[in-house]
């Protein structure tokens, strides 16, 4: 036990004198959740849609002044030349043409139908599909107001109008902030338990203290734990200032008390440090360690469920989710933070967590050979 | 106190296997100072690798304190005390706090094995709050044996302790080693300089993983049994040349100012004969460890 509180020692005192170190895991969270979660919106605005008109009427103004009114849109150009619309998309300052043939109006009234042509610049595919989206919705609603002013007997009206309304639920100004903060924060949390911990294993392989260290009697769980407790307890310091900024910037609140938050972290920090673990065991450089987590982590992220949903990603997509710690974490978070969900509700992520805990630390300590 | 028996270890490399050590065996005694003198890549790295337990050897038996290396890695790892080639303490520690730190995790103090370090210690004592990255070559040679003694180990590995570090340092580190011998700490130390030999009390060259002699300095330099000559002339190049052709000529080769020449029959005034150098030199001289070295070699 004195071993053990001597080499925590040793590792605190190691942590608190690399000033960068320091900064990196004090600074850099509250940095990157202040600027963060401006700057990662889910909402397309400013999407620039270059108008050909080739019919000029009233018709065509009221829509293209409808479109310009949504705030979604601005419109980048108004002519009657497709080329010049396109020259627009190809330098990439549009992002939309919408082309109205001539005769637009009288086409609508003689024959009550007309089309409308839109070409898409797919190379922002998020932004294409919600623009198109959106410009779809107002022609839609353009449409009905048309036809509202046109037919005089209401009663004969061939169009059936069903509105739909729907209700935000957990969420109910669907404020972007409160699905993005806590995914950053369970980023952040990763991040100083794998990088930092698989670094600073590693960094005694490459300066060749582990050599003397196994000459001694110290057994192979101490100098483990002496590892990986100092990374543990700066994780959860972690979370608990991201947690406190989450407060004081966004005014999020655990909707189910930070309980549940403290103790899935508490195991999650052990899986991700049996994940560091793990990493440093394969490698010999901190460079090489970074690399590899810098792998690991990208993969984590993508498949994460933070920037796209686990839901619509492919069947085999959603298998390897289920491999992803950082996935169960991000959903914890939203349980918690958002649907208000309590200890119990998230009891089959605690069980998976545990699960994870066991198998990465001891896959990590059997391949943690001290002797070679 | 240390026995090594038909140690062997290969490396992979590559396709290819590379032999480190080839069926190694000496003894040392206790109390002794036993060095290990050979070039870089003769395998005395492994050797010591496999004696302090962080390496398996492929063949063989080796024991330390009559603990064997294997079975009783556990044991060794109490009693003895391990200097790395490399400097490997804590950089971002202090002179002091590594020393604390490799005296806790062997369950003793500093103070209480005080007097084992105190004789190095004093010369870092002024030092004791620099972080140990920051110390001179030589301070940190001290400290890292200071940490290595600070459990007081019966058996001392040192691998080319003296290497890189300044010739005055040098000194000082074998007058230490010396006064550790005296408390009765058996000391194996490796080096690749052949004139630090002369300070253990026996030696084993090695080149290539294999023995090639053992014995004190005394033994090998007997064991010679040639008479070497020293030469030189104003254009030293041009003389090696010249013995090297020469018939007469066994072996020669560049040593310190003049050129060590072994020649196959004692006829030294024909040699200065067949040369017809008006500015040579040449005068008998005793050979040392470095002459041995290369004649065991070129067998």
């Amino acid at each position: 036990m004195r071993k053990l509180k001597f080499l925590l020692q040793k590792e605190f005192r190691q942590i608190f004198r690399n000033r960068s170190i320091l900064r990196i895991i004090f600074v850099m969270p509250v940095i990157q959740l202040l600027v963060l979660p401006l700057a990662a919106d889910y909402e397309v605005r400013d999407i620039h849609v270059a108008v050909v008109d080739h019919d000029h009427s009233a018709w065509s103004q009221k829509l293209v002044n409808k479109i310009d009114a949504s705030g979604y849109f601005q419109v980048l150009q108004y002519g009657n030349s497709f080329e010049r619309a396109m020259a627009q998309i190809e330098n990439d300052r549009a992002d939309l043409i919408l082309e109205i043939p001539a005769g637009f109006e009288k086409t609508v009234i003689k024959e009550d139908k007309a089309s409308l042509f839109m070409a898409v610049n797919a190379i922002n595919g998020v932004k294409a599909n919600l623009g198109a989206a959106y410009l779809q919705q107002i022609i839609r609603d353009f449409n009905g107001e048309r036809r509202a002013e046109w037919i005089v007997y209401p009663r004969f009206d061939p169009e059936k109008i069903i509105t739909v309304t729907s209700s935000n639920w957990y969420n109910p100004n669907m404020n972007y902030k409160f699905f993005m903060v806590p995914g950053i924060l369970v980023i952040l949390v990763t991040m100083v338990g794998s990088f930092l911990a698989a670094m600073n294993i590693v960094k005694e392989k490459e300066i060749g203290t582990i050599e003397q260290i196994n000459v001694t009697p110290i057994k192979k769980y101490q100098f483990i734990l002496g590892k990986l407790i100092p990374f543990w307890v700066l994780g959860m310091l972690v979370l608990s200032i991201g947690l406190l900024i989450a407060r004081l910037a966004y005014h999020i609140q655990p909707a189910g008390g930070l309980l549940p938050v403290f103790v899935f972290s508490a195991i999650y920090l052990l899986a991700i440090l049996g994940l560091g673990l793990l990493v440093s065991t394969f490698t010999s450089s901190q460079q090489q360690a970074i690399l590899l987590s810098f792998f690991l982590m990208m993969i984590f992220i993508l498949l994460g469920g933070l920037y796209t949903s686990i839901e619509s990603m492919p069947e085999w997509a959603r298998w390897l989710t289920k491999f992803n710690p950082v996935s169960y974490f991000i959903e914890v978070m939203r349980l918690v933070v958002l649907k208000g969900s309590g200890l119990k509700d998230i009891g089959p992520h605690l069980l998976i967590m545990s699960v994870f805990a066991v198998v990465l630390n001891s896959w990590a300590v059997i391949s943690y050979r001290k002797r070679h | 106190m240390i026995s090594v028996q038909h140690i062997s270890k290969s490396y992979r490399q590559g396709k290819g296997q590379v032999k480190a050590l080839d069926n190694i065996s000496f003894e040392v005694l206790k109390g002794e100072l036993f060095g290990l003198i050979g070039p870089d890549g003769a395998g005395k790295t492994s050797l010591f690798r496999i004696l302090t337990t962080l390496l398996l050897a492929d063949q063989g038996i080796a024991t330390v304190d009559d603990a064997d290396v294997v079975k009783e890695y556990r044991h060794i790892r109490q009693r003895v005390g391990y200097m790395p080639g490399r400097f490997s303490l804590y950089q971002d520690l202090s002179v002091e706090e590594n020393l604390q730190f490799f005296a806790t995790i062997f369950n003793t103090t500093v103070a209480e094995n005080y007097e084992q370090i105190k004789e190095i210690y004093v010369q870092l004592e002024p030092f004791k709050k620099r972080l140990a990255g920051k110390l001179s070559g030589g301070m940190k040679q001290k400290l890292a044996l200071c940490c290595a003694l600070v459990h007081r180990p019966d058996v001392l590995f040192l691998d080319e302790p003296t290497t890189g570090v300044d010739a005055v340092s040098r000194i000082e580190f074998w007058d230490i080693l010396k006064r550790l011998k005296a408390d009765g700490i058996t000391v194996l130390v490796s080096t690749p300089y052949m004139e630090e030999a002369a300070k253990c009390d026996r030696v084993a060259l090695v080149q290539g993983g294999k023995i090639l002699s053992t014995g004190t300095p005394d033994e090998l330099l007997k064991g010679f049994g040639q008479k070497i000559y020293a030469a030189k002339a104003a254009s030293m190049l041009a003389l090696l040349e010249a013995l090297k052709q020469n018939a007469l000529v066994k072996d020669a080769y560049p040593f310190g100012e003049y050129h060590h020449v072994i020649l196959k029959e004692d006829r030294l005034d024909d040699l200065v004969h067949s040369l017809g150098m008006p500015d040579l030199e040449i005068m008998e001289t005793s050979p040392d460890i470095e002459d041995c070295f290369i004649s065991l070699m070129s067998h």
